[in-house]
């Protein structure tokens, strides 16, 4: 690899660091204010969640309130999270008492074994149907893909997930509808995530390959004399893949929606879990650790999206050869 | 070059995460020594490992015990301490430390370590932080209590799982509970909070030696998905069903169902020093139109539970098999017409002042029957024109509301055993200042000096009646009105044996269970 390259390569890593660092800022400023402009008293809710409804009153809330401090200004316990965060440390849960990075190991370990599982899940379903959508436009699989894709769509996840558990497991009690032990416990909120993920993919994946396939580069594949299977394989996909690695990309946002709900509806202990649990509690450190991370997290796969894309143009690889 | 530098560094993101993961899925039935796992689902999440915060499910899950437990009647039984005694001005409790005793990492238990555990659950927000301890200290083999006044139901304090007692090395340099290192029958074998908790035997526990020798529990929110594990056999003992679900399991071949009434009594909570709630006869209105009947059979599935008084016939030192509270909407209106409320044009009470009969009742979701009861209750209280719109929140906006006086009505479901005598609750919930689960802008110097002699520790004769009358006051007076008592639905599979249900919901007893067959 040779000087340019690793320039070219070097500065969107140098960019994407500086966006990092500014999403960290960010999102940990807009964190604290979201969570102190929320309606109720942040002593009375950490008290409930620690203790339960039956210990967790007014006596418990002020013996909280001292322990923590929480009658500090709010600036200065900003301060504070800021302070902390330059020395690498996320603080502890004002719940559990635990170290907040040790609980987000755990939880993103959990979340993205869900990830890895929903997201090929998702092209292994939506990519096939969006290419053969794409190569025949207005046929029946396009028409069928098109219906399923919109229905999926509109259906919110936790009305999808309730859906798949009621047929699944308890009309048919084929799968666990709650778990996170064995492979079996992974298909039903991983099907719930990749469902609504490949209903967009395959409509994207489908106008992609129909606007590839009229392209003149595979008219000319075709004119000089290529099959229509070489043509496609040669020439077709690698530049059809290009927005839809683009989309894939995109498809995080949807991923990191979609996980918060379907972990709370599985009772999955990741960190989509972990976040609306820590927001009903106020548990301020959780809450930020947890935004701070998915929004690196965001950063992260945008850059290796970024990558990918520059390595599959095929414009690219020749102008670097 | 450039596609394998970047599968590499795909690779390298997996390996650093994947360790966490696999170890974290490792299938619990071929774990270590291939032993069967009894798998509990509960819709009880823990938090951490202070027993303050989530004892009650290590107590339950047999991780550890506390000095003293409890009998079916409520009554003290030795646990860690084998004998105890007081002091004939009921000011000093001694404690004798069973002997030979161990914790789960082979130290021994000593009265040091017992009263530091004791010490601990006193500085948090627990049962025992409301008890006037002046000390608590260890001499010989004993831990002794100094008290600042008599304080008869201690025991009862000290059986409740905050009060549990764990290692010294089961606490950090800064005083928090580092791991949950206790005494009972099964150690832990994973922790994962909020929903996963796995235990082991624990061989050199002081009891005779469990049958089941390991065990998992796993966190379900859902009712529906616990009915589901249960019925296909993925759930051994699936806890607190849903009535709903309850008809559906009864059917199922793999599972006994059992409903155990549990002294937990779902309640509306008035603010008796608001204008419309101020009046004895309005109470009484409000109470007279609740068709306990018609919640019970039809949101709870069993019209034995309808509340006709706060306590449960389960508990005959307080509960009165004569009393009763029929429904009757005419001498509702007539009471509610007494007290000077007539219907306006549109059939909604308004007084001489002018007021409108309109209120909000605050409740929440950790139970979630109380929402199709508040509903219920909505319409049934419109029949006597009184306008109430539920409020679905958070648990703690009951306490705050009751602190900062904005909250008018509550429904919620108290839990009258949290220590095994009701006077620990109804000390905390009826005292002179009322109590954020119990009555506001309502006191009774009768029953502050009912529940003040009750604590001097009188006679057994004496403290039946000084029981009976202090629930008649609250039956009386209202200062809450009891809509339906609490049963447990408990799924358990064929293959277990000798399963006992702790009505105080403290155990699982899982040391007496056995495999069937």
């Amino acid at each position: 690899m040779d000087r340019h390259n690793w320039r070219s390569l070097l500065r969107p890593i140098l960019v994407r660091l500086l966006q990092a660092l500014l999403v960290a800022l960010i999102v940990g400023a807009l964190g604290f204010a979201l969570m102190a402009a929320l309606p109720g008293d942040q002593a009375f809710r950490l008290a409930a969640a620690r203790y339960g409804p039956d210990m967790g009153d007014a006596t418990a809330a002020a013996l909280v309130r001292e322990e923590l401090g929480l009658d500090r200004p709010r600036a200065v316990q900003f301060l504070d999270w800021i302070g902390q965060l330059l020395r690498l440390d996320l603080g502890h849960s004002l719940v559990t008492g635990e170290p907040v990075l040790e609980e987000l190991r755990g939880q993103l370990g959990h979340t993205l074994s869900l990830a890895a599982v929903a997201l090929p899940l998702s092209a292994i379903l939506g990519l096939p149907l969006g290419i053969l959508s794409g190569l025949h436009p207005s046929g029946l699989a396009d028409r069928v893909t098109l219906g399923l894709s919109v229905l999926l769509r509109a259906v919110p996840a936790y009305a999808l997930g309730l859906l798949l558990v009621a047929v699944f497991s308890i009309r048919l009690g084929w799968l666990p509808p709650a778990g996170f032990e064995g492979w079996r416990e992974f298909i039903l909120p991983g099907l719930t995530l990749a469902l609504g993920l490949a209903a967009l993919s395959a409509r994207v994946t489908r106008d992609s390959v129909a606007a590839v396939s009229t392209a003149p580069y595979m008219a000319f594949a075709r004119w000089k004399g290529l099959p229509e299977r070489a043509a496609v394989l040669r020439h077709g996909l690698r530049n059809a893949a290009i927005p839809v690695v683009a989309l894939l990309g995109f498809q995080l946002i949807g991923l990191i929606e979609g996980l918060i709900i379907v972990e709370s509806l599985f009772s999955w202990p990741g960190i989509g879990h972990a976040l609306v649990h820590a927001i009903f509690a106020r548990d301020v450190p959780v809450v930020q650790g947890a935004a701070l991370l998915m929004g690196l997290l965001f950063v992260l796969v945008n850059a290796l999206v970024d990558l990918a894309c520059a390595t599959i143009d095929p414009r690219r690889a020749r102008a670097g050869a | 070059m450039r596609r394998r530098s970047l599968g590499s560094l795909g690779a390298a993101l997996g390996a650093s995460l994947l360790p966490e993961v696999s170890r974290s899925h490792t299938p619990s039935a071929s774990r270590s020594d291939g032993e069967r796992v009894l798998r509990i689902v509960s819709p009880f999440e823990f938090a951490g490992p202070d027993p303050a915060r989530s004892g009650s499910v290590f107590s339950r899950m047999g991780i550890g015990e506390m000095l003293l437990g409890a009998d079916p009647e409520g009554r003290p039984v030795p646990m860690l301490a084998a004998h105890w005694s007081v002091s004939p001005d009921g000011l000093l409790w001694r404690f004798e430390i069973r002997s030979g005793v161990h914790f789960h990492d082979d130290s021994p238990v000593t009265p040091e370590a017992a009263a530091s555990s004791l010490r601990h659950a006193r500085a948090a927000a627990s049962p025992l932080s409301r008890v006037p301890i002046m000390s608590i200290d260890a001499e010989g083999e004993e831990v002794l209590v100094r008290l600042s006044r008599p304080f008869a139901p201690l025991p009862a304090f000290l059986a409740n799982y905050a009060s549990m007692i764990l290692a010294p090395s089961a606490y950090g340099a800064d005083g928090r509970v580092r791991a949950v290192i206790g005494t009972g029958p099964y150690r832990v074998d994973r922790f994962a909070p909020p929903l996963q908790l796995d235990v082991a035997r624990f061989e050199g526990w002081w009891g005779p030696r469990p049958a089941v020798g390991r065990a998992s529990y796993l966190v379900v929110g859902q009712g529906e998905a616990r009915a589901s594990m249960a019925e296909s056999g993925r759930a051994d003992l699936t806890m607190a069903l849903q009535p709903v679900t309850v008809a559906r399991l009864r059917r199922s071949p793999r599972v006994e169902l059992r409903m155990v009434p549990v002294p937990r009594t779902r309640l509306l909570k008035l603010n008796a020093a608001s204008p419309l709630f101020s009046d004895l006869r309005v109470r009484k209105a409000l109470s007279l139109a609740v068709d306990r009947e018609g919640i019970a059979a039809a949101l709870l599935r069993n019209p034995a539970v309808a509340a006709d008084q706060l306590f449960p016939p389960t508990m005959p030192e307080w509960h009165d098999e004569t009393a009763a509270a029929g429904r009757d909407l005419a001498r509702a209106r007539e009471l509610l017409a007494e007290a000077g409320w007539r219907p306006g044009h549109d059939g909604i009470l308004i007084n001489g002042k002018g007021l409108r009969f309109r209120t909000t009742c605050v409740t929440f979701i950790t139970w979630p029957e109380l929402l199709p009861i508040a509903t219920a209750l909505q319409a049934q209280f419109r029949e006597i024109g009184v306008e109430m719109t539920v409020s679905i929140g958070n648990s703690s906006d009951i306490p705050l509301g009751h602190r900062d006086g904005t909250l008018e009505m509550a429904l919620l479901a108290r839990n009258y055993v949290l220590v095994p005598d009701p006077f620990g609750t109804l000390v905390q919930d009826f005292g002179p200042e009322g109590g954020d689960w119990g009555a506001m802008g309502w006191s009774s110097p009768d029953l502050d000096g009912l529940l003040r002699r009750l604590a001097e520790g009188p006679p057994h004769d004496e403290q039946r009646d000084l029981r009976q009358r202090s629930a008649r006051i609250l039956r009386e007076e209202l200062p809450v009105i009891p809509i339906a008592w609490s049963e447990l639905g408990i799924a358990i599979g064929r293959d277990l044996a000798n399963v006992t249900v702790d009505p105080f919901e403290t155990s699982f007893r899982l040391h007496e269970i056995t495999w069937a067959g």
